[in-house]
């Protein structure tokens, strides 16, 4: 950690190289553990190795055979991508108005959302508990869409206002001065600008309505809306006597796997995202 | 609840300046009136969500929590005024997750903090591999957390798990201690690179110059850590601290995968969930949710105000 501007020799680089290896095993210790489990069959499921003695693919087969994961998997997906389109379009919108236009209430909004982004999620369980039983909406894909929604805003109206900042004022001066309406302006200068920061705001919501487990457990009881997290707790063995662990590995690492593969992919923009949204404001 | 009533007096006191400043400026009138119409409509959806998602559901809790209202005996429902808080307050249950949250709190935030500032360094710092530390360092923030959870407890369960079984196979999580040591790993493990990440934007603000002046004329790498280092990445940290301590107050997939709040180990959150979903007393779930908003509001108040922790986007609000 010191070493301030020395110059690279062979003993820091080594340096570095075992304080990366530490950090690196840090970070996947966890992940490969489950990875291992999710491969051992049934009957080296409670060896306690890290590593698998006998490699099988049967809890994948066991998980896909059955409707409890398969369903709770297309409504991850579909509750997920459709709370993010929602989401990051509602954002996008309120982002570019306080990012580049002067009218009151914009500090207002800012605050709130803010107060949101802090808010005890679990303060909203019980009344949108009995909210949602009356309007019908309990244990459906809209009753768990508004309230991701809703607490993805803050997080998108952040960071996408932080990259609308950057973007070049003039440019949008310029589609005026030719004559574009500030309506104009958005759609045809500002928005393929913005792409960028808008596709990572759009990761970063969808990490977040993938993972949530409150809301899910609490305002959906069947597999009609369960979400694989909250499916993954309720996971039992196809017997009484079977331990669902393998199950429950195998269904872990499926919902992990596009995490995994998002963050492999848009490391930087994820990193610059996550940043700006928090300290730049 | 709060949210509301500032809306309506904020846009309350913020309509009637302006149609003196569209006077004054009469030639500019116009423009900034669409510009205006544009700003309102543009933020009216995302606003509106949040108010109603948030705003009636809360005052709709703290009606309810003035209530006798359990669903196993729907006719028994009354108005009850504070009855509820009287009991919840002086339940040694509400009291022991109080008490289990702000350790917890405390503990996994100070832990992170440390362990965060490191990779941080790391990451800034790295002379070789700085990408691979980074993106492997994001993969704890992105996993699911309930995944991640099952992970540690299967590691922890004996005869299935590695770190049972190189720790002699005790049963840890069925002791209270052990399994809040246990929930407390799964939390640092799970959230230390939000913090490394908040924490090494901030220190990507110090100036090089000044850390190899400092070098110069002497100062040791601790010396030029705290003197320099620390002052200048004071806001960051102090953002970074506030979100992840209110993040942690809200503990709550952890535990339930790891000890569902068995032996005195559930969090306010778990808590609230046990009464309302398993107990299905509205009444009683509604009133710890308040105390919990309450205490939240407190947390950042104190962050906000003796801090003097900037909250992000207060400062300038895009004024450019």
């Amino acid at each position: 950690m010191a070493g301030i501007g020395g110059a690279e020799t062979t003993g820091k680089k080594v340096g570095w190289g075992v304080l990366n290896a530490v950090v690196v095993i840090y970070a996947l210790f966890p992940v490969l553990w489950i990875v291992s489990l999710s491969f051992k069959s049934s009957a080296t499921l409670a060896d306690g190795n890290f590593i698998p003695r006998e490699w099988s693919l049967e809890n994948y087969q066991n998980i896909f055979s059955t409707s409890e994961f398969t369903r709770a998997l297309i409504n991850s997906i579909g509750i997920a991508l459709i709370a993010t389109a929602i989401a990051v379009v509602f954002g996008t919108m309120a982002a570019y108005a306080i990012a580049r236009l002067d009218f009151p209430g914009k500090s207002l909004l800012v605050g709130v959302s803010l107060l949101i982004a802090m808010f005890p999620q679990v303060s909203l369980v019980s009344p949108l508990f009995e909210i949602e039983r009356s309007l019908g909406l309990f244990d459906t894909w809209p009753g768990l869409i508004l309230p991701y929604i809703t607490f993805a805003l803050p997080l998108a109206i952040y960071t996408l206002s932080a990259f609308f900042r950057e973007i070049p004022w003039e440019l949008e001066k310029a589609a005026k001065m030719d004559g574009a309406t500030p309506g104009q302006a958005f759609r045809r200068v500002i928005a393929p600008l913005a792409a960028p920061g808008v596709f990572t705001t759009a990761i970063l919501v969808f990490i977040f309505c993938w993972n949530d487990f409150l809301f899910a457990i609490s305002l959906t009881s069947t597999e009609q809306s369960r979400t694989v997290p909250v499916a993954l707790s309720f996971f039992t063995g196809s017997s009484q006597f079977e331990d669902p662990a393998g199950s429950i590995a195998a269904a872990a690492v499926v919902i992990t796997i596009p995490i995994i593969l998002f963050v492999l992919f848009f490391q930087r923009r994820i990193v610059a995202g996550l940043t700006s949204g928090a300290v730049k404001g | 609840m709060s949210q509301t009533t500032t809306e309506d007096t904020a846009t309350g006191t913020g309509a009637s300046p302006a149609p003196v400043a569209a006077r004054k400026k009469v030639a500019l009138s116009e423009g900034k009136k669409a510009e205006r119409r544009l700003g309102w409509l543009l933020c009216a959806p995302a606003a509106l969500t949040m108010i109603a998602v948030t705003g009636w559901p809360i005052l709709y809790s703290l009606l309810l929590s003035m209530q006798r209202f359990d669903l196993k005996f729907p006719d028994r429902t009354e108005w009850i005024w504070f009855d509820n808080y009287v009991t919840v307050l002086s339940s040694p249950y509400w009291w022991n997750a109080v008490w289990v949250t702000v350790v917890l709190t405390v503990v996994t935030v100070a832990i992170e903090l440390v362990l965060g500032m490191s990779l941080a360094l790391i990451m800034h710092r790295a002379l070789v591999g700085r990408g691979i530390v980074r993106t492997t360092t994001l993969i704890p923030y992105g996993i699911v957390t309930v995944v991640a959870a099952f992970s540690w407890r299967f590691a922890w369960t004996p005869g299935t798990g590695y770190l049972a079984e190189a720790l002699g196979g005790d049963p840890v999580l069925t002791e209270k201690v052990p399994a809040l040591i246990v929930v407390s790993i799964a939390e640092i493990w799970k959230t230390t690179p939000f913090m490394a990440l908040l924490l090494m934007a901030g220190l990507a603000l110090v100036p090089d110059d000044l850390l190899k002046a400092a070098a110069m004329d002497g100062a040791s790498g601790w010396q030029r850590f705290i003197k320099i280092t620390v002052p200048i990445m004071k806001p960051a940290i102090l953002v970074a601290l506030l979100f992840r301590t209110l993040d942690a107050f809200r503990i709550f997939d952890n535990l339930f995968v790891l000890t569902a709040g068995s032996q005195g180990t559930s969090s306010v959150s778990m808590l609230t969930y046990n009464n309302l979903i398993k107990g299905l007393n509205l009444g009683i779930g509604s009133t710890m949710s308040v105390l919990i908003f309450i205490m939240v509001a407190i947390i950042a108040f104190v962050f906000i105000k003796l801090f003097g922790t900037a909250a992000p986007g207060s400062d300038d609000g895009g004024k450019r």
